[in-house]
């Protein structure tokens, strides 16, 4: 986010990140998953998302949602999913939140950048997209998101280019298998006129199974560090880098944890969480279907007044890097099982190392806490019924999943689960 | 502030970018800024008083009396109102 600090001289002013620790009246913006339906499988997909869940916000209650947030001055909204895109109503909701003084950016894989969608986006004065690719080549690529999904991008990224949109943004997760393509998804964006933005991994949704083998190597972090440094402005980072910051200096942006704080998550349910990453009950802080709607979670939640409470750093509050990295990533921390007050997993001191063992070394033993699992599952189902094992992620190259997932107790019912994308049928050029 | 960064003409009339929104906090306020997608955070009351005031004020030296400091204002409000100058933020109009 492109932070202009600006401040009359009142004494010893706070700093932002202080402010910002005991909360806003609104979120200064949020991020707002539409549905879980999605063409693709990402094997570190942070939601889960594969089939719609038949308990989806109606149009109406996503219109009401956008009431809610235009009184409460959300600016935008970060729109995402599932593909948000499959949605038969997405343009009704796009068009209604910018007319009523809401913002909108959108993730999409680019199934629906239909050469007609992208001349309609070069018309909007107040709809960013966002492509998502997590490989400067395809090969890199398909292995995360799935075959044909680096075609998928680079269409729609030619169809926005050839309907006049640039500033668009190529959005990046980072990982093992693509720090060393740094500069090739800067050369790309730049031959499209786009924006780089790259973000940190977490161990979520379906990337909790997948996070052992995909999360940066700490020479990785290092390197990607170095190369966020070098770039400065130019590559967003969703300020998601924070934890890198005690190799020295902090990277541009707001480097605090928002979750609950500036920001949070709408799940395609209407349930209220901290922050994209953390879909699970302990983060839960309501839901916009109850009586007092979104207001009332954001300003009165439990969940959110605890985050807002002033931080200890705990374990790390002896760290000479507290007063940057703050702990790091409480979701990362949360999903591979380590204190929330203590390391990030990766911790660039190597503190989060040795408390990851420590949780290892437990497991089984009397009085072990077992990790969490993420609440949601609504992975496509191809395997048997009941589902077979999960495949080994341990093997090199990363190998493609699509939609192998253990049964978990919050699945979507069986009525959607044989059509999660209606009209849409894998593989099919979207149509013109 | 920049160095680049022009020193704030206190006797010219700004208002607030049509584009830009402003919502009130405990510590101030935050601005918006639709086209550019800037963000801005007015760290404390005061200056949120002279940013507001801006449009309805003959100049911006006006505007700060309004808000209650003193004339000339402390280079930190000038500095300030530089910076949302330079960012598009406030903008110079017709006088009224």
């Amino acid at each position: 986010m492109t932070v202009v600090e600006t401040r009359a001289p009142a004494a010893a002013a706070p700093r932002l990140v202080d402010l910002f620790e005991a909360g806003l009246r609104s979120p200064i913006c949020l991020t707002w998953e539409l549905t879980y339906a999605c063409n693709l499988s990402c094997v570190h997909c942070l939601s889960s998302s594969g089939r719609r869940d038949p308990r989806e916000l109606s149009t109406d209650e996503c219109l009401r949602v956008v009431d809610e947030l235009e009184a409460m001055q959300v600016f935008y909204v970060n729109v995402g999913g599932g593909e948000p895109t499959v949605r038969g109503d997405f343009w009704e909701i796009v068009d209604y939140a910018t007319s009523h003084h809401v913002g909108v950016k959108f993730s999409t894989n680019g199934v629906r950048i239909t050469p007609g969608v992208a001349r309609r986006l070069a018309g909007s004065d107040y709809v960013d997209v966002q492509i998502s690719l997590d490989g400067a080549t395809a090969d890199v690529n398909d292995a995360v998101r799935g075959p044909g999904s680096f075609a998928t991008a680079v269409t729609a990224m030619d169809r926005l280019a050839e309907a006049g949109v640039t500033g668009f943004k190529v959005s990046v997760v980072a990982t093992r298998h693509n720090i060393g393509q740094l500069d090739a998804f800067k050369i790309l964006a730049d031959r499209y006129a786009a924006t780089l933005r790259i973000t940190r991994l977490r161990p979520s949704g379906r990337g909790a199974d997948s996070w052992d083998d995909l999360h940066p190597l700490p020479g990785q972090q290092r390197e990607l560090y170095d190369w966020l440094v070098a770039n400065g402005e130019g590559v967003l980072t969703g300020d998601s880098f924070f934890h890198l910051a005690a190799y020295g200096q902090s990277l541009p942006g707001l480097n605090v944890c928002g979750a609950g704080r500036v920001v949070c998550l709408i799940d395609p349910v209407g349930d209220v969480y901290a922050c994209p990453f953390a879909i699970h009950d302990a983060f839960r802080a309501g839901s916009v279907r109850d009586p007092g709607g979104f207001t009332d979670v954001w300003r009165t939640s439990d969940v959110f007044a605890d985050l807002r409470r002033p931080q200890t750093g705990g374990a790390c509050s002896g760290c000479s890097a507290f007063g940057t990295c703050r702990g790091g990533c409480m979701a990362a921390k949360f999903f591979t099982g380590l204190p929330l007050d203590g390391p990030d997993p990766e911790c660039v001191k190597g503190h989060g190392e040795a408390a990851l063992a420590a949780v290892v070394s437990s497991r089984g033993t009397p009085g072990s806490v077992p990790v969490p699992k993420p609440d949601q599952d609504h992975s496509h189902r191809t395997g048997p019924a009941g589902g077979g094992p999960r495949p080994d992620l341990r093997s090199r190259p990363v190998p493609v999943i699509i939609g192998r997932s253990a049964p978990s107790a919050a699945r979507a019912v069986s009525a959607c689960e044989d059509d999660p994308l209606a009209g849409f049928s894998s593989g099919a050029q979207p149509p013109a | 502030m920049d160095a680049a960064t022009p020193p704030f003409d206190l006797d010219a009339a700004w208002r607030l970018h049509p584009q830009v929104s402003v919502r009130p906090e405990p510590f101030g306020a935050l601005l918006y800024h639709f086209g550019t997608r800037r963000l801005s955070f007015l760290k404390d009351a005061t200056l949120t008083r002279v940013v507001t005031a801006l449009g309805d004020e003959p100049d911006a030296r006006s505007a700060c009396g309004t808000a209650g400091l003193p004339d000339p204002a402390p280079a930190a409000v000038t500095d300030a109102l530089a910076t949302l100058a330079g960012t598009g933020m406030i903008v110079r109009r017709d006088p009224l």
